[in-house]
């Protein structure tokens, strides 16, 4: 797992209260992890602040599942 | 026959600077145990007042799991744990009532102020770019408390937050008792949290001169009635009631501590923080409350001040007490418990009407502590409760609270003879 991945997983676990084992690349926030609208933006706040980017809001609607924010970060991130 | 159908109280619950449970604060009042200490959640060093009545050891993790606890401001989360001991103390659980006629009317002074002053902090520091927590706005309102004891409970009956500052939690009761009379409900959870004590709250209410800043001896600083009294002590804590009608209480075989006879409401209309000099509004507010209870000051044996022991505020209520229970003044306990728990803004009022109920039950009245030097202002024939409780029998129980604004509100309870 690369490093921006291991990242995303972990604030993940940590702003939804999940397991790790179930934070998969398939993993949708919303059907999968519990997250309601509030949580998902909470969480590209968050991918925000620990990758020191900015993430515009009609990028931000396409990231739905785990998988989708690493590609984003590691295509992005600084 | 009553004037109203009659309401009672089934249930409490309470966190205070000086116990996280009902039990635990009343023995901490009986025992005249200050709740007072440095703070020690944030650098004071540059404020002109250290210390104020914190709530410790408050875990919201026994309550709440992880991922909730960090949606909800601290004040939200006492509220929680406060409901909590109410509904189990009250013996109510999901099969014994109706979740569409239970209601929650709950308040706050303030509301999240931790959360608020941690995001503007936030925005000011990160080149302001408004990067706001989607939980921002739900954690710092002031009814969001309501809110969350709605959710953990299912409870779909009338369901707000009524703000009147430091008075807040008796308006809130004051409007539970009304809605209960007209059989709105069977029973709503009432009450408030206040858990702000920050740079801002500090800040802002030592700037207007309304603490004291007796920093070389934090647990002697709320002194209600001491010539020396120099302002309040700033609180935290949660208190709430279930306020249940009768008729559905005896049906459930609920187990009843007191009776809420009556309520009342006023407001000064003087001055934004200052009292009216001759307690008008306060006077105003005792006379429709015992009216309302359809009750004579006679029938008082106790009087819960809102006594904050600032300079004005204790004489102008006193002399409304004076002017309402004229000659029968002398027969009544008067204390305020703020000696102990500082002043709970929001919560006061509901903490408060626990520490009137125990005082009927247990024939005990708790004591105003840190009495020191009499004040002339003061008639010597009033019996502030000073330094020890005292024992005696209370038929019933007046609470006044007052809050920013000119705002009064005032509740009485009385034993329950069924």
């Amino acid at each position: 797992m690369s490093d921006i991945a291991t990242r995303v997983k972990k604030i993940i676990v940590d702003k939804l209260g999940v397991e790790e084992a179930e934070v998969t690349n398939e993993a949708s926030f919303t059907n999968d992890l519990g997250a309601d609208s509030l949580d998902t933006v909470e969480l590209i706040m968050e991918f925000e602040k620990e990758f020191n980017i900015s993430i515009p809001d009609e990028q931000a609607e396409t990231i739905t599942t785990v998988g989708q924010a690493v590609t984003y970060l590691e295509e992005h991130a600084k | 026959m009553p004037k109203y159908d009659r309401i009672v109280i089934t249930g409490m619950g309470a966190l205070t600077s000086i116990g996280n449970n009902v039990n635990e604060y009343w023995q901490g009042l009986i025992n005249g145990v200050s709740g007072a200490d440095y703070i020690n959640t944030f650098d004071t060093s540059k404020f002109k007042t250290q210390f104020a009545c914190q709530v410790k050891n408050f875990d919201p993790l026994n309550y709440i799991d992880k991922k909730e606890a960090r949606k909800l401001d601290p004040y939200a989360q006492l509220a929680i744990a406060a409901a909590d001991e109410a509904m189990a103390d009250a013996g109510l659980e999901t099969e014994n009532y109706d979740p569409d006629r239970g209601g929650v009317i709950f308040s706050s002074g303030i509301g999240g102020f931790l959360s608020f002053q941690e995001e503007c902090i936030n925005y000011g520091t990160n080149s302001r770019t408004p990067r706001f927590s989607p939980f921002f706005i739900p954690k710092i309102i002031c009814d969001i408390g309501a809110g969350h004891i709605s959710i953990r409970y299912n409870l779909r009956g009338p369901n707000f937050a009524v703000v009147s500052a430091c008075a807040s939690s008796n308006n809130a009761m004051v409007e539970g008792l009304y809605h209960l009379r007209l059989n709105k409900a069977d029973f709503i959870l009432c009450g408030g949290s206040e858990m702000g004590v920050c740079e801002a709250a500090l800040g802002g209410f030592s700037s207007m001169k309304a603490l004291s800043e007796r920093n070389d001896d934090p647990k002697t600083a709320s002194r209600p009635y001491d010539r020396d009294r120099n302002g309040f002590v700033m609180g935290e804590g949660a208190g709430i009631l279930v306020l249940e009608r009768l008729d559905h209480a005896l049906k459930r075989g609920a187990r009843i501590y007191a009776e809420l006879a009556g309520g009342g409401a006023s407001a000064d209309a003087y001055h934004i923080t200052a009292p009216h000099p001759e307690g008008l509004g306060a006077k105003k507010v005792m006379i429709s409350t015992l009216d309302d209870a359809d009750m004579s000051p006679s029938e008082i044996d106790y009087v819960n001040t809102h006594g904050t022991s600032t300079p004005l505020g204790d004489l102008a209520e006193v002399k409304a007490i004076q002017n309402v229970f004229g000659e029968h003044i002398k027969n009544i306990n008067i204390s305020s418990t703020k000696s102990m728990t500082g002043h709970c803004l929001g919560a006061a009022g509901a903490l408060e009407a626990i520490a009137c109920i125990k005082s009927i039950n247990e024939s005990i009245v708790p004591p105003t502590i840190n009495h020191f030097t009499d004040d002339p202002e003061f008639d010597t024939d009033i019996n502030f409760t000073f330094n020890k409780p005292q024992a005696r029998k209370i038929r019933a129980a007046l609470s006044n609270n007052f809050g920013f604004g000119g705002h009064n509100a005032c509740v009485v309870f009385k034993e329950y003879i069924p």
